[in-house]
């Protein structure tokens, strides 16, 4: 056992981490990777089986055609090279698996190399994606229901057999934000191209991660630990981060960190290692005598091509171009605009933004308006009509509507659909008269003349009471900058 | 000469295969295998630098099927062959055992 130690909490002055990830996905097929047994979630246990997958003798098993389809979508989407592959045999002896092996890919992968966008515009290196087949479900019962103290395991077949894409990333990892935006990414393409559900809740996306640390400016890659049990975004994050902070604390006492795999605890919010005898990494992979190799031909990679639909790398960097168009400069995608961006495309809503631009709309506004009010109502946002939009955010540019009256047409629009010019109308929303602005602001200085004289002196928090007093005071016709200038003009005339 | 597989490989791999072995046989398959072993080594020394590697003894590839749903087994047939069952499921003693 280890001597107790004090983990330290991530980040610690330094120290840098290094993570890959190993994410399993499982493959939207009907049917399961090597017979024609149902590939469904949540079905009654041990229905879905038969003599293939559950390995009894005289079985021989065929790859599912879709199976290899999507693979080579996945391979195309992150521009690996999707090449001939085999399969072997993993042998081990384990419940989970009725062959006692699994079948997967070892040394000839079917996509090899690749990389993955972060919105941030970070690259992350793919080592490889494999297909293989996924284990049964098994339950511990007895004890608190975690493998050790459990009384006995129940087994579902089920998801025995159902076809796997294992997708390996370099370490190139450094933070536990850039782990978790690496796996939301990645869920988003293997969802674009009809790969994946995506469902982490179900499982349908499972990840591993290896991590390790060294001191910055280390050049070489510290001892790694595999962190299994990782089953949502929030614990991927948490745990990667908690590791790291365990390896170093273990090299601070002047201990060093051991190979091995480590289980994430949720509820205790650590990693234990797991138990596990020297002989299980032993696997005695070989070529599997029942299954020949599989070699995409060019019009299957053609085909793969043509399913992939523009990802939202490409989707980002489409709208940074419609923001940039309208400035002098390429906007920051790690500033404000970035998370705007990010956030758009992650809503599915960046059609609904480039349409507005071509239909007039000003980009900036438009984006932030879909990213701050319409990504709230995604579902609303997405049957928005796009012309409707467009007039609205010309509207507010044009000075018709203010900010807080474009924001409730917004909502009407997406709550009833309609005419923006209308729905102001109906509504009385009409942004000031010039000159409107000015008589609110001599208004409310009159009415509060201390807080006026310590704006005319200087005093720049006491802006935000005669704002929100001007805009009280117009019903929210005012718009909040158009108020701000007639304060500063106010000022700079004192 | 160094025998081609020692007693504690042999033992190992048994280990490994779930095999009982008594001792003496650990004796006896040492020395079989070793035969295969010396066997195997035959073709290891042939020249095959011009021979590219054999994945499958069939010259076939992309053997494949339509991803079409076909009938699975009755799990009642299938539970019958479980040594154990509960709740719709194989029944399996705790795994990797101690605390």
């Amino acid at each position: 056992m280890s001597a107790a130690v004090t983990v330290p909490v991530w980040p610690v002055e330094g120290w840098e981490l290094v993570a890959g990830l190993e994410v399993h996905t499982e493959l939207s097929t009907a049917t399961k990777l090597f017979c024609g047994c149902r590939n469904a979630f949540g079905d009654v246990p041990n229905t879905n089986t038969c003599p293939v997958c559950l390995g009894l003798p005289g079985s021989l098993p065929v790859l599912n055609a879709e199976a290899v389809e999507l693979a080579a979508r996945v391979g195309v989407a992150l521009g690996s090279d999707v090449r001939r592959s085999l399969f072997h045999r993993k042998n081990y002896f384990y419940p989970d698996m009725p062959k006692n092996y699994q079948v997967s890919q070892y040394d000839e992968p079917i996509c090899v190399g690749g990389s993955l966008e972060l919105p941030d515009g970070v690259r992350i290196g793919i080592v490889r994606a494999h297909l293989e087949e996924d284990t049964g479900k098994t339950t511990h019962v007895g004890g608190d229901g975690r493998i050790h103290g459990a009384s006995h395991s129940l087994v579902d077949y089920n998801r025995a057999g159902v076809p796997l894409l294992e997708i390996v990333s370099e370490p190139d990892l450094r933070s536990a934000e850039q782990a978790r935006a690496y796996v939301a990414e990645l869920r988003a393409i293997l969802v674009a191209v009809g790969a994946s559900d995506g469902r982490m809740e179900e499982g349908s996306l499972r990840v591993d991660a290896n991590v390790s640390v060294r001191r910055v400016g280390d050049a070489t890659l510290g001892t790694r630990c595999e962190v299994k049990n990782l089953n949502s975004l929030r614990s991927l994050g948490r745990a990667v981060e908690h590791e790291a902070a365990r390896q170093v604390a273990v090299l601070l006492a002047g201990g060093t960190v051991a190979q091995e795999t480590r289980h994430w605890r949720e509820d205790e919010g650590r990693t234990v290692a797991m138990r596990s005898k020297e002989e299980a990494f032993d696997y005695r992979y070989f070529p599997e005598p029942d299954l020949v190799p599989v070699a995409p031909d060019a019009a299957l990679l053609e085909r793969a091509r043509a399913a992939v639909p523009m990802l939202p790398a490409a989707r980002r960097a489409r709208l940074f171009g419609l923001l940039s168009r309208g400035g002098d400069q390429d906007p920051a995608r790690a500033g404000a605009p970035g998370a705007q961006v990010a956030a758009v495309v992650a809503s599915d809503l960046d059609q609904l933004v480039a349409g507005a631009v071509e239909r007039g709309a000003e980009p900036a506004l438009a984006l932030a308006r879909v990213a701050n009010e319409a990504a709230a109502e995604p579902d609303a946002a997405r049957r928005l009509d796009v012309e409707a939009f467009a007039h609205l955010c010309r509207m507010e540019a044009a000075g018709e509507l203010s900010a807080t009256q474009a924001k409730t047409v917004l909502g009407v629009l997406l709550a009833e659909g309609g005419d923006p010019a209308e729905i102001a109308a109906a509504r009385g929303l009409a942004a000031l008269p010039a000159g409107a602005v000015e008589e609110f602001v001599r208004s409310v200085a009159a009415a509060h003349p201390e807080e006026w004289g310590r704006w005319l002196a200087g005093e720049e928090k006491v802006a935000g009471f005669l704002v929100g007093r001007v805009m009280r005071e117009s019903g929210g016709r005012a718009d909040g900058k158009a108020v701000r200038a007639v304060l500063d003009a106010a000022r700079s005339r004192a | 000469m160094e025998p081609r597989i020692s007693r504690d490989q042999v033992a190992h791999v048994a280990k490994l295969a779930r095999l009982a072995l008594a001792e003496d046989e650990l004796d006896v398959l040492a020395g079989e295998l070793a035969a295969v072993l010396d066997y195997a080594a035959d073709v290891a020394a042939l020249d095959t630098a011009a021979v590219p590697p054999t994945a499958h003894p069939l010259p076939l590839a992309n053997v494949l099927r339509a991803d079409e749903v076909r009938p699975s087994l009755d799990p009642a047939v299938v539970l019958a062959m479980a040594p154990d069952a509960a709740e719709g499921r194989f029944r399996v003693p705790r795994i990797l055992g101690g605390a």
